[in-house]
């Protein structure tokens, strides 16, 4: 894999790139030099790149080696971008560099936090219960009809596929420019995927755990809870986490639509009409970092939760 | 089955792998699903008339019928549906609004209709042509990103490095709302001189890049370690496994995550075309529609968006049927 690591030995191999990284990072951070800097970036990337094929070929295994190469791959990409907009001296308006994004992240905490409540709090938090809430009771009523579910489970995975976002507009206009109505958004778009989902894991036990459900006298109620939703539990953390991204995401295009003078999508079409990009990243930061910190506490209450299912185990 | 790790959730739509997997094989559903759609249809009439009925009211009133209670300020105080219980008369007026708050089924088809159908094709008030300039942005950025994705995936699932340090970035970015920054792209490729097509392209071929990624990876791997070890007993090398065993393999994977990432593809279009005020598009006309609060306009683009959704996954879904038999995966 790694040409430097055949020819030394691993533990040296890992002590030399390593050090160059480091050297490379500091003299391409201290360079004034447009060239110096490319020139840096690019020696960056190749040693960076290096030291991941010797993670890679000699240290898969031990804890960690994932996270640390995925995090290195995230380190040469944003020094290379720092270098190379500092260097060719992009116009702020075209890409602004990290170190840009973060200075402006910190002056404007107090924004973004509003922002962030705004629409991530009150308008995708409250739809997604909302809507996840009432796609889940909706398919355990319809779960005792086989014809309703037939007709269903279709219809709902092609909605499931439609460009629900482009109901936007509509729903600012019944429910005016504020949270409410990107809740709507939310609801509308959370619902579906969810439904879809829940109804398909109630159908996931097996005739034989039914058929053992009913030696035992369970009756409907007993087996829903006892055996078909803990079965059905994948699938409904499928739906939810499926759910989570769509809903920052339809919280977020519901405010192009209108919005108060408030919230991380108004920030970010107004933003991008003043041409002021370093905020516009400051509010992608921050909603990248809202998803994925939602995405991943579903998946946390997931693991909790159905510690028991294949797809769980660890490899 | 149950456990195929294909779910697209940063797509921007919610259409499942899982589910669409185990749909597989669910035939002879047509008199449900009809019905369904039927109580759909029944459902949006009944609400229609609720929602319409003020505005319908006052215009009742402003042609000289009498209506109950007949002032607007007594009747806001009012629910759609008590209004609606005390002037039955005025109930048919609510399905024919000019500018309904919600227009009713037979109102949008005949929209659709019209711009559908009525119109020239290269009129710009044909739906047909804003649906295509919304389409060729999607095809290009599906097939950009598609393409994409399977290169990446094929190195990923051949480079350890690849697997180790990008794997984990493709399936962050999907928690991601990629779709946020649509503006910025548009924005920013304008004041470089790239317009038109190439942004909303860009923003579709990056929504279908991460599902096609993933399912491909997933597919890649899905071999088991005994047909591996035979391929290994047959001596083969590994560009022979990967052509004969592998990407056979991939195949249903590389399917499903197609209509996942068409679908996105189609919202990135939409919405890509949002922040510029475009002039054509699907999108423009919702955006315009809004505006100008044609809302059976609105529907009627929505509708569109739909129809071009169904046609491009049916039309993926008949490719993977014929692919499928062909390959001996049909049962």
């Amino acid at each position: 894999m790694s040409v430097v690591a055949r020819h030394f030995g691993v533990w040296t191999a890992l002590g030399i790139v390593v050090s160059a990284l480091i050297a490379t990072g500091l003299l391409g951070l201290a360079s004034a030099d447009g060239a110096m800097g490319l020139i840096a970036a690019g020696l960056f990337a190749i040693l960076g790149w290096q030291l991941i094929g010797v993670i890679a070929s000699y240290f898969a295994d031990v804890p960690g080696a994932r996270v640390m190469s995925a995090a290195l791959l995230g380190l040469i990409g944003l020094f290379v971008w720092e270098m190379v907009v500092s260097a060719l001296n992009v116009p702020l308006v075209i890409l602004p560099a990290p170190s840009v994004i973060a200075a402006r992240i910190a002056r404007e905490i107090p924004i973004l936090w509003a922002d962030f409540q705004q629409t991530f709090v009150k308008g995708a938090l409250s739809g997604y219960v909302i809507g996840c809430l009432a796609a889940f009771l909706i398919a355990i009523a319809i779960d005792r009809s086989a014809f309703l579910q037939k007709g269903l489970l279709p219809v709902g995975n092609f909605v499931a596929a439609l460009p629900i976002v482009g109901t936007a507009p509509i729903l600012v206009m019944w429910f005016g420019f504020d949270w409410q109505s990107k809740a709507a958004v939310v609801v509308v778009m959370v619902f579906f995927p969810m439904l879809v989902n829940t109804v398909q894991g109630l159908r996931e036990a097996s005739v034989m755990q039914a058929d053992l459900m009913r030696t035992y006298a369970a009756g409907y109620w007993q087996t829903l809870f006892k055996l078909r939703l803990p079965a059905a539990m994948p699938f409904v953390f499928n739906g939810l986490k499926i759910s989570s991204t769509l809903a920052l995401i339809g919280a977020i295009v519901a405010e192009f639509f209108g919005s108060p003078v408030l919230g991380m999508g108004f920030r970010i079409s107004t933003s991008v009409g003043q041409l002021a990009l370093d905020m516009v990243w400051a509010e992608i930061a921050v909603a990248a970092l809202a998803g994925s910190l939602f995405y991943g506490t579903v998946a946390l209450i997931e693991r909790a939760m159905t510690f028991w299912h294949p797809s769980q185990r660890k490899t | 089955m149950s456990d195929t790790p294909i779910s697209a959730p940063g797509a921007a739509i919610g259409r499942s792998g899982r589910v669409a997997m185990s749909l597989h094989g669910l035939r002879g559903a047509l008199l449900p699903i009809l019905t369904v759609v039927a109580a759909i249809i029944a459902l949006w009439y009944l609400a229609a008339v609720p929602m319409n009925m003020k505005s319908a009211l006052d215009q009742a009133e402003r042609a000289g019928v009498s209506v109950s209670p007949d002032t607007g300020v007594a009747r806001r105080k009012l629910s759609g549906i008590t209004l609606a219980l005390r002037n039955p008369g005025v109930i048919p007026n609510t399905l024919e609004m000019d500018r309904p708050l919600l227009p009713s089924p037979h109102q949008v088809v005949i929209e659709l209709y019209n711009t559908v159908i009525d119109k020239n094709v290269t009129s710009k008030r044909s739906l047909v042509y804003h649906a295509w300039i919304t389409m060729s942005a999607t095809l290009l950025g599906f097939a950009i990103g598609t393409t994409l994705g399977i290169v990446l995936a094929v190195g990923i699932v051949h480079n350890r490095a690849m697997d180790m340090s990008v794997m984990p970035w493709a399936i962050a970015s999907q928690t991601i709302p990629i779709l946020a920054i649509a503006p910025m792209i548009i924005v920013v490729l304008n004041s470089i001189g790239i317009q038109g097509l190439v942004p909303k392209a860009m923003i579709s071929a990056y929504l279908s890049f991460f599902p096609v990624v993933v399912g491909m990876v997933t597919g890649l791997r899905s071999p088991t370690a005994m047909q591996l070890d035979q391929m290994k007993t047959w001596s083969a090398s590994k560009a022979q496994t990967f052509w004969r065993l592998r990407l056979p393999a991939s195949m249903p994977y590389l399917f499903t995550s197609l209509k996942i990432g068409a679908a996105a593809s189609l919202v990135g279009a939409i919405v890509g075309e949002l922040p510029t005020g475009a002039q054509g598009g699907l999108g423009a006309r919702l955006l315009s529609g809004s505006y100008y609060g044609q809302t059976v306009q609105i529907w009627a683009a929505l509708f569109m968006a739909a129809i071009c959704a169904a046609v491009l996954v049916g039309l993926i879904g008949l490719a993977q049927r014929m692919m499928l038999a062909r390959m001996g995966f049909g049962r």
